[in-house]
């Protein structure tokens, strides 16, 4: 024990603790990242996992987190600087670690090589698999022989909605995120009359990827697939979480899905995605016009409209998991932002005492982006279970 | 998602309209290779290569080679469209548009119009426009405000890759006559384009950026220059709200108005000839509806009222640049009543 503990001291003392803090790579498109803010001077004492910069990118901007407790030690880029995915932003090391030793750190650190030889695009790339005649497109990441995480996005998103959520869990898991039918990547043609048709694409799906054990993760209308497909199959999903889910109540916003398809200039989609969020400062200008040149895409306005129709009915919801939901047996937990425009956080109100609920404040539908480091920490850990 | 070329993205969206819809029908000069092409019949695919592939995909029999007449097949296209299909024809160089001036000005902007609504004329004319490529006076022009000055055309003008797929997909389904303007120079350029087909409506500017200080109207390959000026200007502080009408008709009078309410200064990107263009037109139209909100005159940026040189040096002195926008953009700001 006294030999293990001795080596791994002399170990430190020959290679002293200095963290990069680096660019990170939040969703498929991103390139680069401009620092928006310091959030800790030089010379601040950072925890890991503390929040020390601002980074913006095309689409949003979001807080990123220390990697190591110690100084922040220098800061590499000047606030308003932009650099791609993976350049150093920030050193955090030990007061012990000489200023030596941090330039030598700092001048012998190499950009990692873009992991895809796709020219422009630095991410990783999803796959598509035609399953009963839909063609899906998904991301398949993380640890291949770890536990498998599904993720399934809301009405009008996408994929990228996890964009802050894979980096944290890939590491631990392996992270199969879908684009639904209709959306994204996916094929357009849907021919649905309830959304337990589309649970029923999703098991369909799962079941052509081999996958037979799966922590079921959804947010808004994906909530309630990922749950009709727990129910529909059980043993199949070892845990559930549902963000802002639809299917746990009878309100939602049926101004914002019929808004969201109407929409057809940036001006009139502006304001109907600014339900989303908290904070407004978060809808860019890059982040609706990816919508909007989503929503240009053949067939997507068909497909919304018809997957509104299996989800409302006379400004109701339509599906609802809580005469079931005692009975899946596997741990439930709920989060929801409480300025929740979309779908009220009030339903995380008498749910069965068996589910775990998780409110934020200043927190809107968008909650698992908004408080990407809160709601990854409980997917963490209902993957450790 | 992948990064395409404009060349590509005009070829897609050719491809899924041609599948789509089976009176989409090609034609033009050396489409398919030409008359007497060696080997493969598709060697050539157009003189830039934007149509390589479809005759193999989709036979000669809709993708239709014609003599060098372009005042016939331009003609004969516009009678096609007004009995059925929807011929998409390529006229290779705008500057050649003058033989056949009475077909698109007399006829085809002029069914609707005298039939009372009951006829269409849904063809696309496709043509490459602009200077930068050693190519001479009568290879080199812009031409596009001739075609926006008469009733009864569209003209569109894309400024990249996922503009040019959009709105040739919308040409191409839209009921009017639609004169497609390419620059010859941005066949290479990059961009994610959808591998999926979709549209981009006529009449909507692009918002490209958004800025506190100066308007920067720019159209087609302007629009990349006046992004690459407004990137140098951030660097001193001046933010640039960057609109690209896409369409020169219909115009987006709105989103021109509205953004330099905002900023109350303009600077119109054109590179066509300084008279009578497009350029003069925005200027016209902000003058007369937004005359209130101006801090300081209005910019133009063009080319001289010269034919495009062919002497290389001359001719990169002829065409807009970034350095010549940014000046105009400082002038605006430095402007004192």
């Amino acid at each position: 024990m006294n030999d293990i503990w001795g080596s791994s001291k002399s170990d430190q003392a020959a290679m002293p603790a200095i963290h990069g803090v680096t660019m990170p790579r939040w969703g498929l498109s991103m390139i680069e990242g401009r620092v928006a803010d310091w959030l800790v001077p030089v010379g601040g004492a950072v925890t890991k996992g503390q929040d020390v910069v601002d980074i913006e990118t095309e689409k949003i901007t979001n807080v990123h987190e220390s990697p190591a407790a110690g100084i922040l030690r220098r800061q590499i880029l000047n606030k308003g600087d932009v650099a791609p995915v993976g350049a150093l932003l920030a050193v955090v090391a030990d007061p012990a670690v000489s200023d030596a030793e941090i330039d030598a750190f700092v001048s012998g650190y190499v950009l990692p090589a873009a992991d895809s030889a796709d020219e422009g695009t630095s991410g990783p790339t999803p796959k598509q698999i035609t399953a009963s005649g839909v063609l899906w497109n998904y991301l398949d990441i993380g640890k291949a022989d770890g536990p498998v995480v599904v993720l399934v996005h809301g009405f009008g998103g996408d994929l990228n909605n996890w964009m802050f959520t894979w980096p944290a869990l890939e590491g631990a898991a392996r992270i199969i995120a879908v684009d639904l039918p209709g959306h994204g990547a996916s094929g357009k043609r849907i021919d649905i009359r309830g959304l337990d048709e589309l649970a029923r694409k999703l098991l369909t799906l799962l079941d052509a990827l081999a996958i037979q054990n799966a922590h079921f993760v959804g947010h808004s209308l994906g909530g309630a697939i990922v749950g009709l497909a727990a129910l529909a199959r059980p043993g199949l999903a070892t845990s559930l979480t549902l963000i802002g889910s639809a299917g746990l109540g009878e309100e939602i916003d049926d101004d914002y899905l019929k808004g969201f398809i109407a929409a057809e200039r940036r001006k009139d989609l502006q304001p109907v995605v600014a339900k989303l969020f908290a904070d407004q400062s978060l809808v860019s200008r890059d982040l609706v016009e990816g919508l909007l040149r989503f929503k240009r895409l053949d067939g997507v306005t068909a497909a919304l409209s018809t997957i509104r129709m299996a989800t409302v009915d006379q400004g109701k919801q339509r599906v609802s998991l809580l005469p079931d939901l005692a009975g899946l047996h596997i741990p439930v937990r709920v989060i929801w932002g409480k300025l929740d425009r979309i779908v009220p956080a009030t339903h995380a109100g008498g749910l069965p005492s068996s589910v775990e609920v998780h409110l934020f404040d200043d927190a809107g539908h968008m909650v698992h982006m908004e408080r990407a480091k809160d709601v990854n920490a409980i997917l963490a850990k209902a993957i450790a279970g | 998602m992948a990064r395409k070329s404009f060349r590509q993205a005009i070829n897609e969206a050719l491809a899924s309209e041609m599948e789509r819809d089976p009176h989409v029908v090609l034609m033009g000069e050396d489409i398919a290779g030409g008359r007497g092409a060696p080997g493969d019949h598709d060697a050539w695919g157009g003189p830039m290569g934007v149509t390589k592939g479809l005759i193999g995909r989709f036979g000669p029999e809709r993708v239709l080679d014609t003599p060098i007449s372009e005042s016939a097949f331009i003609g004969a296209a516009i009678g096609a469209a007004a009995t059925g299909l929807r011929p998409v024809t390529d006229l290779m160089f705008v500057d050649f548009m003058g033989v056949c001036f009475d077909q698109i000005f007399n006829q085809a902007a002029k069914f609707r119009y005298m039939f009372g609504g009951k006829a269409v004329t849904p063809v696309v004319i496709r043509t490459m426009f602009g200077a930068g490529l050693r190519a001479a006076s009568q290879h080199s022009q812009c031409l596009y405000p001739i075609f926006t000055h008469i009733p009864g055309l569209k003209v569109v003008i894309p400024s990249s890759p996922y503009e040019a797929k959009g709105l040739m997909i919308q040409a191409i389904r839209d009921d009017d006559p639609v004169i497609f303007l390419e620059h010859k120079a941005m066949y290479d350029d990059l961009e994610d384009v959808p591998d999926e087909a979709y549209t981009i409506p006529f009449g909507e500017a692009n918002l490209v950026d958004e800025g506190e200080d100066v308007t920067i109207v720019a159209i087609g390959r302007m629009v990349q220059f006046a992004k690459v000026a407004a990137k140098t200007l951030a660097k001193d502080g001046i933010s640039c709200t960057i609109v690209d009408p896409r369409t020169t008709s219909p115009l987006d009078e709105d989103t021109i108005l509205e953004a330099v309410e905002e900023t109350g200064r303009l600077v119109v990107v054109d590179e066509a000839y300084p008279r009578c263009n497009i350029g003069a037109d925005i200027a016209a139209l902000v003058a007369d509806k937004a005359f209130g909100a101006l801090k300081s005159p209005i910019k133009r940026v063009s080319p001289p009222h010269v034919p495009p040189p062919f002497s290389p040096a001359l001719e990169d002195l002829f065409v807009p640049n970034p350095a010549r926008i940014e000046e105009a953009v400082r002038e605006t700001m430095a402007y004192k009543r």
